[in-house]
C-alpha cells in the first residue's frame, strides 16, 4: 500500500521539533531492542501529527503498535512493560487526555522503584503533546505539567528546540525511571534546527541558558520560550540585557542554575502557558524568595495563562503569554523600587 | 492494506473465534468434602494434596496471627482472605517460575507461595516498604501488592506484552476482587488482551462483598465472567472454595496462555468470612445468618474432611501438622518483630535510581531536623 508521507525527506540536516522527536524515537529503536513504541495511531498512521511517521514499517509491528483507545490502559501497561524489562514509550494523543493516566503515573509508574525497594523499576516514557495555539478543538490545547511536576518519582520534561527535543528524549528514553515529557505543539513546525542525528542525549534535571545579561532573569519552557525569546530580543534592542533560561526539566528542578542568575540580575520573571495558580512557576518563585532573597530588587512576577479552561480558538490570544506581555511585565520589574 | 494491525505479533496463531457462553468448571470435591467426580491426575498424588491443605491452613494461621498483631498495634491495618483461601492457593500452585503475579492486598499467601516470606508480607503491613522486597525468585519478578482497585490489570497486559514479546515461556497473573470488575481500567486490560491475544488469566475473586456493596449491587451482570465476553475471550466460573477446581482451572488457563497466548477471566466464587480489613466492621452490612451459611462452604474444613474420609490425614497427622503452621507462623513473626528499623534518611531512597539535588537538599534538611518518632 502506498503511504501518505507527509514529512518529506529532506536532504539537509535540519529538523522541525516533531522530525527531532521522529528521528530520537527512530534511533532508540535502532539503538535498544528493549524499546517500544505505542499509542492510538502511532502504527499505520504515523501518529496523528506524524510523530512515529514510518516507525512501524521500520521496526515492525511489535515494536510500534497501535493500542486500543484506552489512555489509562496505555499508561499503565508501559508500567506492566517496564518492570520486565522493556522500555516502553507510550504516546498520549493530546495532554487533555493524559489525565487518565495520572492514576498510573501517580500511583504505579512513579513510586513502583520506592515502594519495592529497588527491586522493581520503572524505565518508561510516557509522551505526550501540550499547549495551545494551534486552534485544535476543546481539550487539545492543555498544558498539564503542573499536575505531573507534583508527583514525586517523576521526571517532567519539555523541549522547546528540535535539537533538545532530540537529545532530551534520547535521554528520557535511557533514563532508569519513568519520565513524562510533553513536546509543545505550537512549535511541532513552527522552525527547523540543525540536529545532529548521532545518538548523543542531553542531560536531564538542568537547565538550558540562552542567553546571558545582567538586567533580569527571564525563565521558562517549551513553548512559551518563543515569545521569551522575542521579548528578550525587543528589551536587548531597548538597552535591557536579559538571561534567558529554558528549565527543560521540570521535575526536578535545577534550582541551582535559576537562584545563581538571579543572584547576579536581582530580577526574575517566570513564563508559563499553563494556569498561574499552583503551576510550575510557583515552585519556582518559592524556591528564589528561599535561596535569593537578598538578592532580590523587585519581587518575582509571573507571566502565565489564567485560571481559566483553555478558551477555544478565537480567545486562545488573550490567554497566551505574548511577548508583549512579557516585555511590559520586564519593564515593569526594573521600575520596581 | 498491510496486515500490521491485527495481531501485533507476526508468528501469532490464529485468532480462535471468539467465546459465545461462559464455561462452568466442575467441582471436584463438594461441600461436604465428599468427591463428587475423579480427581484430575495431580490431586490423585496424597502428597500433593496434602501440601495444599498445608498451604491453606499456613494462611489460615497466618490471618489470624496477622489480626491478633494489629488489634495488639504491632501491625497496621491488614487485609486477611480468612474463607477464599483456596483461590489464591490453588492458582499459585498451578503457575510455574516462568509466570509473573500481579496480585492485589489479599494475597499474601500466593506470594509467598512464589517465594515471598510470611515476615515479608508482615513488614509491609506492619509499615515497612522492605517487606515488598522479596529476594527469592520467582517472587522477586513478581508485583507488590496494588491497593488502587483495578489498576494492576492495564500492569499486568503490560507484563503478558512483555512475556509474549521476550518469547518467554510464562503468564501474566493478574488477581482482582468482584467490586474492581466494575471500574474502567479492569474493562480495558482484558480488552487489550483480546485484541493482542495476550497470555494474560485474570482471576476475579468473588468473595461477594466490596466492602459493603454486595456482588448484586455491583452489577446486573449474570456472571462476572460474563464481563470477559466483551473482550471476546473466554470467562470461567469455578467453585473457589474447591482447591482441586481452582487448581485445575488454572493449569487449563495457564497452558493456554503459555502455548498459544490465550487470555481468559476466571471467576472464582467465594466468600470473605472475615472483616474486609482490620479496620472494617462486616456486621454494619451482612447478617449473622449468611455468614452461617457461608461458613458451611469454608474450604479448610472441606479440604479437611475430604483428607479425613480418604484416610489421608488422622488426628495426629493433623496435629503436627497444625503445630507446624503454628511454629512457621511463630518463626515469621519473631523475624517480623527483630527487624531493625530503617534510617529516616532512607525514606529518600530507591525513589528515583540517583537522588536529585533537590532530594539531596531535602534530606539534609530533614537529617538537621529529625528528632525521631
Amino acid at each position: 500500500m502506498a503511504r501518505k508521507s507527509s514529512g518529506s525527506p529532506r536532504f539537509d540536516d535540519t529538523h522541525t521539533v516533531v522530525e527531532a522527536v521522529n528521528l530520537a524515537l527512530a534511533r532508540a529503536l535502532d539503538d535498544d531492542p528493549q524499546v517500544v513504541v505505542f499509542g492510538e495511531d502511532v502504527g499505520v498512521n504515523g501518529g496523528v501529527f506524524r510523530a512515529t511517521l514510518d516507525l512501524q514499517t521500520r521496526f515492525g509491528p511489535t515494536r510500534v503498535l497501535d493500542t486500543p483507545l484506552a489512555e489509562a490502559l496505555i499508561a499503565g501497561m508501559a508500567v506492566g512493560m517496564a518492570a520486565q524489562g522493556l522500555r516502553p514509550v507510550a504516546e498520549i494523543q493530546f495532554a487533555g487526555f493524559a489525565y487518565a493516566c495520572i492514576d498510573q503515573m501517580l500511583n504505579h509508574a512513579a513510586r513502583l522503584r520506592y515502594r519495592t525497594r529497588g527491586r522493581l523499576s520503572c524505565p518508561m516514557v510516557l509522551r505526550t503533546i501540550c499547549g495551545g495555539g494551534i486552534h485544535a478543538p476543546e481539550h487539545h490545547s492543555e498544558s498539564p505539567e503542573a499536575m505531573f511536576a507534583h508527583i514525586p518519582g517523576l521526571r517532567v520534561v519539555v523541549p522547546s528546540t528540535p535539537a533538545r527535543a532530540y537529545g532530551l528524549l534520547l535521554a528520557a528514553i535511557r533514563d532508569p525511571d519513568p519520565v513524562v515529557f510533553l513536546e509543545p505543539t505550537r512549535i511541532y513546525r513552527l522552525f527547523r534546527q540543525a540536529v545532529k542525528d548521532d545518538g548523543t542525549s542531553l542531560p536531564l534535571d538542568t537547565c538550558f541558558v540562552e542567553r546571558e545579561g545582567d538586567d533580569l532573569t527571564l525563565v521558562s519552557w517549551g513553548a512559551a520560550l518563543v515569545e521569551v525569546r522575542a521579548a528578550a530580543e525587543a528589551l536587548a534592542q531597548q538597552g535591557i540585557e536579559s538571561t534567558v533560561i529554558d528549565v527543560a526539566t521540570l521535575k526536578p528542578l535545577d534550582m541551582a542554575t535559576i537562584v545563581d542568575s538571579v543572584g547576579h540580575t536581582g530580577r526574575c520573571l517566570i513564563v508559563h502557558e499553563a494556569p498561574l495558580s499552583g503551576g510550575v512557576g510557583a515552585e519556582i518563585a518559592a524556591q528564589i524568595g528561599e535561596h535569593a532573597l537578598l538578592h532580590l530588587l523587585a519581587p518575582v512576577t509571573r507571566v502565565t495563562g489564567h485560571d481559566t479552561p483553555m478558551p477555544l480558538a478565537r480567545l486562545e490570544h488573550a490567554y497566551l503569554p505574548s511577548a508583549m506581555r512579557i516585555e511590559q511585565a520586564a519593564h515593569a520589574l526594573l521600575r520596581f523600587e | 492494506m498491510p496486515n500490521s494491525r491485527l495481531p501485533p505479533f507476526d508468528e501469532s496463531p490464529p485468532r480462535p473465534e471468539a467465546p459465545r457462553s461462559v464455561y462452568r468448571a466442575h467441582g471436584y470435591i463438594g461441600q461436604s468434602g465428599r468427591v463428587v467426580r475423579p480427581l484430575p491426575a495431580f490431586a490423585a498424588d496424597a502428597e500433593a494434596l496434602i501440601a495444599l491443605y498445608r498451604w491453606i491452613l499456613l494462611c489460615r494461621h497466618f490471618d489470624t496471627r496477622a489480626v491478633a498483631l494489629q488489634r495488639t498495634g504491632q501491625l497496621g491495618t491488614y487485609a486477611a482472605a480468612t474463607g477464599q483461601e483456596a483461590v489464591p492457593v490453588g492458582v499459585a500452585h498451578a503457575m510455574i517460575d516462568a509466570d509473573v503475579l500481579i496480585p492485589t492486598y489479599r494475597e499474601a499467601i500466593a506470594q509467598v507461595m512464589r517465594g515471598a516470606r510470611f515476615d515479608d508480607i508482615l513488614r509491609y503491613w506492619g509499615g515497612d516498604e522492605r517487606g515488598a522486597d522479596y529476594a527469592a525468585t520467582p517472587a522477586r519478578h513478581d508485583f507488590p501488592p496494588a491497593v488502587p482497585i483495578a489498576s494492576q490489570v492495564p500492569h499486568a497486559a503490560g507484563v503478558a506484552f512483555a512475556l509474549k514479546h521476550g518469547h518467554r515461556n510464562g503468564a501474566a497473573v493478574c488477581f482482582i476482587g468482584d467490586g474492581g470488575t466494575s471500574k474502567g481500567d479492569f474493562h480495558e486490560g482484558i480488552n487489550l488482551a483480546g485484541a493482542w491475544q495476550l497470555p494474560l488469566v485474570v482471576v476475579i475473586v468473588n468473595n461477594q462483598w466490596a466492602i459493603s456493596v454486595p456482588r448484586r449491587a455491583q452489577t446486573a451482570a449474570e456472571t462476572l465472567a460474563h464481563k470477559a465476553l466483551a473482550a471476546g475471550i473466554q470467562g470461567v466460573q469455578v467453585d473457589g472454595n474447591d482447591v482441586v477446581a481452582v487448581r485445575e482451572v488454572l493449569d487449563h488457563a495457564l497452558r493456554a496462555a503459555r502455548t498459544s497466548h490465550a487470555p481468559c477471566v476466571i471467576e472464582a466464587l467465594t466468600y470473605r468470612l472475615c472483616d474486609h480489613t482490620t479496620a472494617d466492621d462486616a456486621s454494619r452490612y451482612r447478617s449473622d445468618a449468611e455468614l452461617r451459611e457461608a461458613r458451611k462452604h469454608d474450604p479448610v474444613a472441606r479440604l479437611r474432611t475430604h483428607l479425613q474420609h480418604q484416610g489421608l490425614l488422622d488426628a495426629s497427622a493433623e496435629r503436627a501438622l497444625e503445630a507446624d503452621c503454628e511454629a512457621t507462623i511463630t518463626h515469621a513473626v519473631d523475624a517480623y518483630l527483630a527487624t531493625p528499623s530503617r534510617s529516616t534518611a532512607s525514606i529518600f531512597e530507591h525513589l528515583y535510581a540517583e537522588l536529585p539535588a533537590e532530594l539531596v537538599r531535602q534530606q539534609a534538611r530533614l537529617a538537621e531536623t529529625d528528632h525521631g518518632p
